[in-house]
Formats: C-alpha cells, sequence, structure tokens
C-alpha cells in the first residue's frame, strides 16, 4: 500500500520514503460521488428472521420445537459424540420425559396403604433433586459443562427407561409368573445400560480426565434407583 | 540522562493514575523491584490506547491477589475445594477405612489435612438407597419361599434410611467436634480435628455398611449377624484408632466415656438397620395389609398351585 502511494517518474531514490507520502499527490476528482447507502449484509437476514418467526403461524412454531425435541431423542437413542445435545439444551423433553414416569409409576389413590409405590410428588422429585446434585457434583469437581446443559443431558437420557416402563406395563398384562419377571429384568437391565452409555457419551468429555469415574458414579447410583423403581413396579 | 530523568517522572505518575483506577490492586510488601517497571514497560510501549494497558494491568491485579486468603463462603470456589479429589484419591481412603492399623489414624494418614465431600455424601447416598432396595429385595426373596407374605414396593422405607444416615453422618460428627473443642484446654500436643476431617472420617467409616448389607440378604440368621459384628468391629475400630491420639491425654474417665460413646452409637445405627429393613418376617405376615387387599388387583402366583386356605388378596405377582 505505501509502495502504491509512492509518485512513479520520479529519479531512483536509494531512501525510502516515509509511509503514506505520496498521498498528497492523489487528486479527488470532481465528479465521483463520495456518498451512498452502507448496508451491512447481515443485518438484512436478521430482519428477515425476526419478522418471520413473529409472524409465522402457531403451527410453524410448535413444529419447530417439536422437531428440536424429536432430533434429541434420536440422538439418545443412537448415542454418538455429537453436540447437539449440549449445544441447543432445552429442558421439554425432560419434563415430558418425567411426567409421563411419574405418572405411570404413582400408586393409585384408592390405595390406603403406607408401604406402597412411590407417589407422583416422590417420583418427580426424585429425578429432578437427583438431576440437580449430579449437575452440582460434576460442576464441584471440576467440569466445564454448564449447569442446563447437564440437566438436559440426563433428562433425555431418560428416554431407555421410559421405553422400558412401557414394556413392562404391557408384559405385566399378560400371564403373571417367573418368565414374566425374567422378561421384565432383562428389559430393564438392557435399557438401564443404554441409559448409562448415552449420558457417558455425553458428559464424560466434559470432565477432567482423573476424576470421569467420580464424575460418571452417581449417573449409575441415579439410573439404577430409577431402574429399581420400574422393576418393582405393580399395578 | 535527561531522557531517563523525564522516564522516571512518568513511571511515578502513570502508576499512581493506574493505581487510582484500580483501586483494589494489593500493594506487595515483599520487595519486588521488576513489577512496577515491568507495568509502567508495558504502559509506554503500547502508546495511546489505554485499552490495551487496562487489560494488562487486571491480569496482574489478579495474580497480585492471589496470596489472599480463601474465598469467601458464599462464592463457589469455596465449596469447590472440598470437592477436590482424584479417582485414586478417593479409592485410598476407601481402602483405609476398610482396614484400620492401630496407630495410623485416618486424618492424618489417608485425608493428609486435605477432607473432601464427596466421599461422606456419595457413600451416605449410596448406603441409603443400598438399604432400602435389599430390604425390599428380602421380602421378595422370603415371599418365594413363603408366599402368604404380603409384597409391596415400600418406597417409604428410602425416605427414612436417607434421613437416618445423613442426620447420623453429619448431627454425630458435629456433636463429637463440638465436645473436643471444648476439651481443647485439656491437650497440649495435639490440635483437633476440623468439623470436616471429623465429617470426612465418619462418612469413609460408613463404606463398610454397603456390602455388608449387601450380604444380609443371604436369609441365614447367624450369618447375618455375623457379617454384621465383623463390619461394625472393623468401622469402630477405624473410628477409636481416628480418635485415639485426641483422646489420650485427656483423663481416662472422658476418654473412655467419649471413645465408648462412639462405639455405642455406631452399633445402634448398625442394629436400627437391621431390625428396621431386614424385619423378622413372621412380624410382617401379621401386618394390617391383608384387610384393605380386597381393593388389590392381586393376581395368582402361578407355579404354586394355589392353597385353598389362602384365599384372595396374600398371592401377588413377582
Amino acid at each position: 500500500m505505501a509502495e502504491a502511494a509512492e509518485s512513479p517518474g520520479e529519479p531512483g531514490t536509494t531512501s525510502p520514503r516515509p509511509l503514506f507520502a505520496g498521498l498528497s499527490d492523489i487528486s479527488i476528482s470532481q465528479d465521483i460521488p463520495v456518498e451512498g447507502e452502507i448496508t451491512i449484509p447481515m443485518r438484512s437476514r436478521i430482519r428477515e428472521f425476526d419478522s418471520s418467526t413473529l409472524n409465522e403461524s402457531v403451527q410453524n412454531t410448535i413444529m419447530r420445537d417439536l422437531k428440536a425435541v424429536g432430533k434429541k431423542f434420536m440422538h439418545v437413542l443412537y448415542p454418538r459424540k455429537s453436540n447437539t445435545l449440549l449445544r441447543d439444551w432445552d429442558l421439554w423433553g425432560p419434563l415430558v420425559l418425567c411426567v409421563t414416569l411419574a405418572l405411570m409409576l404413582q400408586r393409585g389413590s384408592a390405595d390406603s396403604e403406607n408401604d406402597g409405590g412411590p407417589q407422583f410428588a416422590e417420583v418427580f422429585v426424585i429425578i429432578w433433586f437427583g438431576a440437580v446434585t449430579i449437575t452440582l457434583n460434576s460442576k464441584l469437581l471440576g467440569g466445564n459443562i454448564s449447569f442446563f446443559q447437564s440437566l438436559c443431558v440426563l433428562g433425555y437420557c431418560i428416554l431407555p427407561l421410559t421405553v422400558a416402563l412401557l414394556v413392562c406395563r404391557l408384559v405385566l398384562l399378560a400371564k403373571p409368573g417367573p418368565i414374566n419377571f425374567i422378561v421384565r429384568l432383562f428389559v430393564v437391565i438392557m435399557m438401564f445400560a443404554w441409559s448409562i452409555v448415552a449420558s457417558t457419551a455425553f458428559l464424560a468429555d466434559s470432565q477432567p480426565p482423573n476424576r470421569k469415574a467420580l464424575a460418571v458414579y452417581p449417573v449409575f447410583l441415579f439410573y439404577f434407583v430409577i431402574s429399581w423403581m420400574i422393576l418393582t413396579f405393580t399395578p | 540522562m535527561a531522557a531517563a530523568d523525564e522516564l522516571a517522572f512518568h513511571e511515578f505518575e502513570e502508576a499512581t493514575n493506574l493505581l487510582a483506577e484500580t483501586p483494589d490492586v494489593t500493594t506487595i510488601s515483599r520487595s519486588d523491584p521488576r513489577t512496577p517497571e515491568g507495568q509502567v514497560a508495558v504502559a509506554v510501549g503500547s502508546g495511546g490506547g489505554y485499552g490495551a494497558e487496562d487489560e494488562v494491568e487486571s491480569d496482574k491485579t489478579a495474580l497480585l491477589q492471589e496470596p489472599q486468603p480463601q474465598p469467601g463462603f458464599w462464592t463457589f470456589s469455596y465449596y469447590q475445594s472440598f470437592f477436590d479429589v482424584d479417582t485414586s484419591q478417593v479409592l485410598d481412603r476407601i481402602k483405609g477405612s476398610l482396614l484400620p492399623r492401630p496407630g495410623h489414624s485416618f486424618v492424618r494418614h489417608h485425608l493428609r489435612n486435605r477432607p473432601d465431600l464427596y466421599g461422606p455424601f456419595w457413600i451416605c447416598a449410596t448406603l441409603a438407597f443400598v438399604l432400602a432396595v435389599t430390604g425390599n429385595l428380602t421380602v421378595v426373596l422370603a415371599q418365594r419361599r413363603d408366599p402368604s407374605i404380603h409384597y409391596s414396593p415400600q418406597f417409604h422405607k428410602v425416605t427414612v434410611a436417607g434421613i437416618t444416615i445423613y442426620c447420623y453422618a453429619w448431627l454425630v460428627p458435629l456433636a463429637l467436634w463440638a465436645f473436643l473443642q471444648w476439651r481443647k484446654g485439656v491437650r497440649e500436643r495435639m490440635g483437633p480435628y476440623t468439623f470436616l476431617e471429623t465429617v470426612c472420617f465418619y462418612g469413609y467409616s460408613l463404606f463398610i455398611f454397603i456390602p455388608t448389607v449387601v450380604l444380609w440378604l443371604i436369609p441365614v440368621p447367624w450369618l447375618q449377624w455375623l457379617f454384621g459384628a465383623l463390619a461394625l468391629a472393623l468401622s469402630a475400630a477405624g473410628l477409636v484408632f481416628t480418635l485415639w491420639p485426641i483422646v489420650r491425654e485427656d483423663t481416662r474417665l472422658v476418654a473412655s466415656m467419649l471413645l465408648s460413646a462412639v462405639v455405642l452409637l455406631h452399633a445402634l445405627l448398625a442394629m436400627g438397620c437391621k431390625f428396621y429393613f431386614f424385619q423378622p418376617l413372621p412380624l410382617e405376615h401379621m401386618a394390617p395389609a391383608h384387610q384393605d387387599t380386597s381393593l388389590h388387583p392381586n393376581v395368582v402366583l402361578t407355579p404354586t398351585p394355589p392353597r385353598p386356605m389362602i384365599t384372595e388378596g396374600l398371592r401377588l405377582q413377582v
């Protein structure tokens, strides 16, 4: 740039000229207009995006959120090392799963026994306070995952266990017996292992390497308790 | 030289300016002649912009503030200091609690004055859930042998187990620590343990009950008592060996009372768990459950043929 500003035609000077010395030689012609609009290309795109979410139909809004939740369910069912669950976290999926689980696991109101299955509130509290405790634990151990990202992952990875509960309910409609129990036990163990693998795939990388086991063990305990509640469920 | 004198004058001016901008910079008392010059060298070299100066200044401010004391209890990093353990350290502490040796205090040898809260918290949580789960499993196994026993998930036992274990693991160390602080005047040689160290060794001493509770599934009574006594002996021995250097200098009466109180409380916990979660099962058979079993949609346990004396209600499907 500095060289271009140097005026040509001068006899070869050995000393280098200082920067921008030749600027004074450039003359600005009067005919070139130096005015106009400066448009930033990004801005128009953002404006377009804003107006589209305000003016779009309700169906579009709902379908967009449902698709996001559905995509995350797919990520849980086929766990790969991807960042989708972590980047765009949301708590809709965990809420839906938790409410489903609690509704199906609660004992009926006609049951007046003291020692029955868990109440709705007990299941709800166990799931959410368990997830919060595990998140706090992993943050205290020095993990670099955010609070809500961790809640999101733990909540979404309850999906296999919810599927196990549905299967158990169906199996319980059939003829009872030890085979019934073995089938339920097998299904619950498989889904428990799937949950652990799915959540570890997402969470393990966020921990320092010499503390991975310390952060994964509470996740194991959490899913074990939920699996136990599912296995001991009697309608 | 005039230029160096000018530079020296600028030094003081800019240093005071910078200090005025960041009033919470701590002034170091130890002599570090390079530091102020280093700051000023950067300030002069970066030219006019004060933005870069502020960034560098805040970095150096942070460095200067490092020798300050621990962060307050309202900050997150205060609690992070209690979870500053690695997997290998936790495993080592668990091993140390399983095999107590006379003369080796758990606190001095394994904690090494760095107590953690990870171990006690998760050992208590595991113990509470394992107690509830195995207690329920004993009912299941008993029902297989004797179908007259009523089975139910017994979820309220989880709550009871959790509250009991956590209260024991926090209130008893609190009382012990308070008592030792009160008797601090009698001891000359050894300082008392901090509250966290007390909680820590109590928490780790509960670890041995986890495999014991799982072994209590075996329905042979004398074997259960044997395992219980073994676990209690190991756990209480660990506690006594840890506390011995502290109470040794006290009067014999106080020392023996304290140690026997500790062992007694531990034994009460073990026996309470055994009786509440692993009830002798004929007692359960007489529970009032059979009154409202007509409300249950009970299903027959198929392998055994239906016995005529057990009508609807006391048969449940597993």
